[in-house]
């Protein structure tokens, strides 16, 4: 780590000694997780969520693989091998399989808090870009793994989710159709795209695993940011990585376990849909199609476009919603403010917390049936959505006025007893 | 000029998709103007599911076995005709306390024999079905298809409950004053069945369960039509999930456990930090 205060390796067991002489890896631990990284001594719960999310990562490779030893990857058997054998004979099958399926919605819980914290205290803003980059691919990459992941079972969801989002290919003009059936692999989802997302659903976890080593490498250059936004100034402004934030972590987990475990063991399907449990059929479509929750806000944001205008509206909904995702790449050049926590920027506080409101009607709109009364909701808060990052955003950030800052994290620590200009909410921060 | 085009080209691209949304928007309004939506006959008559008490249900709830014996006494003389089982094999009968005697004799019993196919003949034949088969699958000729039901209280919202209501809301006429409104949806057609709790509200199965005492029970049990309804749902709670109860064990054990480390976790964040402040 970059800061001169660091503590520097010294392995007293002869074991690590000699390893470490050979690889490095004890040291590089010890640098990433251990004592030998200094972080910010303000850091609040907000920054439980990037250990949780790799846990939830760890979780849901390990449960993986062990379905994968009894799964069945093909349209007669999939269905069977899952709500039959994994459920009823595997030993402790049921619990695997609940805790992969909840297990992704975890994640998904865990990762949207983490980017929201992201976008509070600025944390996408320099000398982090990168750090937000790699972020937004993890992210894309984990949306593409859950909707490849529940196809799996095969059940009505399962079959007709597949075959609504290969449909989006078809939007394309000219080539679009072309494209969908050389993903499917046909005219419409069988073993062919039932064997080639089980591939790509094995594979991309592991190539997120890659993706988030870059993600830290890439945190440990600047170190991490903090509730205030302001930059480590001294040695006082940190403590070292381990005990401190190992032991908040360890909390942290606790509290995630625990969530966790009531979903897997109390409410196992309250988060899924029924139908799931119906046999894929391709000559029933079912009355409402919905993917899983974490979908439902851009789920919204592809409905939300109705009106042809040059371009056919169902063109507008797949560019829109790829876009409202993509836009993310752009945002530490979209908000040119230097102060990075909205803790000490009036305007873009609200604005946060309007588009976080907004985010939440998304999801309960992509989550209802397609009715004019949540189209109408949806298209209000999809424009909400992308005049927030497109414009509002922008504008913000060269016309406020931000709070004082204050001049260290210790100082904002300390309060009355080690500054002067501190305000009210950078203490509590 | 390029350069201002260049500096704005986030606000024109937010402002085209904004755009593009209003038009939509305008066109959703007007269109809800026009013709504002009318109440569909399922909409109006359509009925949620009437609550129903099981001792599987909750955070919980356990298996009540006499009650799991009786409803799948039910399932064998009345819904067995049409509907298989098929993720369920006969030795797991023995999780609603047969003995392996029982369970062989129930196997051997079976109406519906396993297929086996004749290698040297080339031909299909059949056995009786043994207790590691799974039950076999049935073929109805009859009008609509029969759902399999080892799944059925998972694949419906509202699920036992939902499968107790369906079996006995077939008496239950709708509103005539709301009935007169949709005079079309109130023609049953020919082979259908009126059921306000299902989701189209005329249904392919006809009544099975008609009359109290259609099914013997041997517990004393009187066998109404409700009875026999609760508690064949009751038995389709178990056969969509037969490690319910074995869940539900675990997670207590589990969550106790976690209060407990995570309560030494929080107690080891206190004192690692203590005397820092931040
Ligand atoms: C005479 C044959 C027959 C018998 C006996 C029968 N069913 Fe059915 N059942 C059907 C048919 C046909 C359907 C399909 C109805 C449709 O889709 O319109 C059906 C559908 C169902 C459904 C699914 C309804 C839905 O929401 O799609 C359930 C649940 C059900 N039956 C339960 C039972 C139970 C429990 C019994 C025994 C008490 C039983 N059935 C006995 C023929 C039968
Ligand atoms: C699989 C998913 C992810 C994992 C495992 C992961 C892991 C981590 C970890 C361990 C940290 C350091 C601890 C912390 O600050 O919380 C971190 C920081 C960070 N992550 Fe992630 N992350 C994931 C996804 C994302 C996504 C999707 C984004 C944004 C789109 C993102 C943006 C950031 C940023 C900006 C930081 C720097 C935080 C700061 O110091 O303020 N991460 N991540």
């Amino acid at each position: 780590m970059s800061f001169p205060w660091a503590r520097h390796y010294e392995p007293k067991n002869p074991v690590m000694k000699w390893v470490d002489e050979r690889l490095p890896l004890p040291r590089f631990v010890y640098n990433a997780i251990g004592a030998g990284y200094p972080v910010p001594r303000n850091l609040n719960y907000f920054w439980n969520f990037g250990i949780l999310a790799g846990l939830s990562l760890v979780i849901q490779i390990v449960t993986g693989i062990v379905l994968a030893m009894h799964f069945h990857s093909s349209a007669a058997g999939a269905f069977d091998s899952v709500n039959g054998t994994i459920m009823r004979d595997v030993n402790a099958g049921w619990f695997l399989r609940f805790a992969h399926a909840n297990g992704a919605s975890m994640f998904f819980v865990v990762v949207y808090i983490h980017i929201f914290r992201g976008l509070h205290y600025g944390s996408y803003k320099a000398p982090r870009e990168m750090v937000w980059l790699l972020g937004v691919v993890i992210f894309l990459l984990m949306m593409a793994t859950a909707f490849m992941g529940y196809v799996l079972p095969w059940g009505q969801m399962s079959f007709w989710g597949a075959q609504v989002i290969t449909g989006f290919f078809s939007a394309i003009p000219v080539v679009g159709d072309w494209i969908r059936i050389w993903l499917l692999g046909g005219y419409a989802p069988d073993d062919a795209t039932l064997n080639r997302f089980f591939s790509l659903h094995y594979l991309l976890p592991f190539v997120i695993a890659g993706v988030i080593i870059l993600h830290i490498w890439a945190l440990h250059i600047p170190g991490s940011n903090n509730p205030t936004g302001v930059e480590v100034k001294g040695e006082q402004d940190t403590v070292p990585f381990h005990p401190y934030y190992t032991a908040k972590d360890g909390f942290g987990v606790g509290i995630f376990l625990i969530l966790f475990s009531t979903l897997i063991f109390f409410y196992p399907d309250y988060l899924g849909h029924p139908d799931n449990y119906i046999p894929a059929n391709p000559l029933s479509t079912p009355a409402h199609i919905v993917p899983e929750w974490y979908f439902w806000p851009f789920y919204a944001i592809l409905r939300a476009f109705t009106a042809d205008f040059i371009l056919p509206a169902k063109l507008w909904g797949v560019l829109a919603m790829f876009g409202s995702i993509l836009l993310l790449f752009f945002l530490p050049w979209l908000d040119r403010s230097p102060v990075r926590s909205a803790n000490y920027r009036p305007m873009y506080r609200v604005a946060f917390w309007v588009l976080v409101a907004d985010v939440l009607i998304l999801g309960w709109c992509g989550g209802s049936p397609a009715e004019p009364l949540y189209v109408i909701i949806s298209q209000i808060a999809a424009a909400y959505y992308f005049a927030h990052f497109l414009i509002i955003v922008p504008i913000i950030s060269r016309i406020e006025t931000p709070r004082p800052l204050p001049n260290s994290i210790t100082e904002a620590v300390l309060g009355d007893e080690g500054g002067s200009r501190i305000t009210a909410t950078a203490a509590t921060a | 000029m390029t350069s201002i085009f260049f500096r704005s080209i986030k606000f024109l691209i937010g402002a085209g998709f904004v755009f593009v949304l209003l038009l939509a928007l305008l066109g959703s309004i007007t269109g809800l103007i026009n013709e504002p939506p009318k109440q569909t006959a399922e909409q109006a008559l359509h009925k949620h599911p009437k609550e129903l008490e099981l001792a599987s249900n909750g955070p919980l709830g356990k298996f009540d076995t006499g009650q799991l014996q009786r409803g799948f006494k039910v399932y064998k003389e009345v819904c067995a005709t049409c509907h298989s089982l098929h993720m369920i094999s006969f030795r797991n009968l023995k999780d609603l306390g047969y003995s392996d005697a029982q369970v062989k004799k129930i196997a051997k019993e079976w109406a519906i024999k396993q297929p086996v196919f004749d290698e040297k003949a080339g031909t299909w034949g059949e056995r009786d079905n043994l207790p590691s088969d799974r039950f076999p699958k049935v073929y109805y000729a009859g009008t609509g298809n029969p759902p399999d039901l080892s799944l059925i209280t998972k694949a419906r919202h509202d699920g036992a409950a939902y499968v107790h209501s369906l079996l006995t809301g077939y008496g239950e006429k709708p509103d005539p004053a709301v009935a007169a409104k949709f005079p079309e949806a109130m023609k049953t057609p020919e082979g259908m069945h009126f059921n306000p709790y299902f989701a189209n509200l005329n249904i392919a199965m006809p009544p099975p369960l008609v009359s109290d005492d259609q099914v013997k029970y041997d517990d004393g049990t009187r066998a109404t039509i409700d009875q026999m309804a609760k508690d064949v749902s009751a038995f389709l709670v178990w056969t969509a999930e037969p490690t319910l109860q074995k869940r539900h064990q675990a997670g207590l054990a589990v969550v106790i456990f976690l209060l407990f480390a995570t309560g030494l976790a929080y107690g080891a964040y206190l004192t690692v930090w203590r005397g820092m402040k931040h």
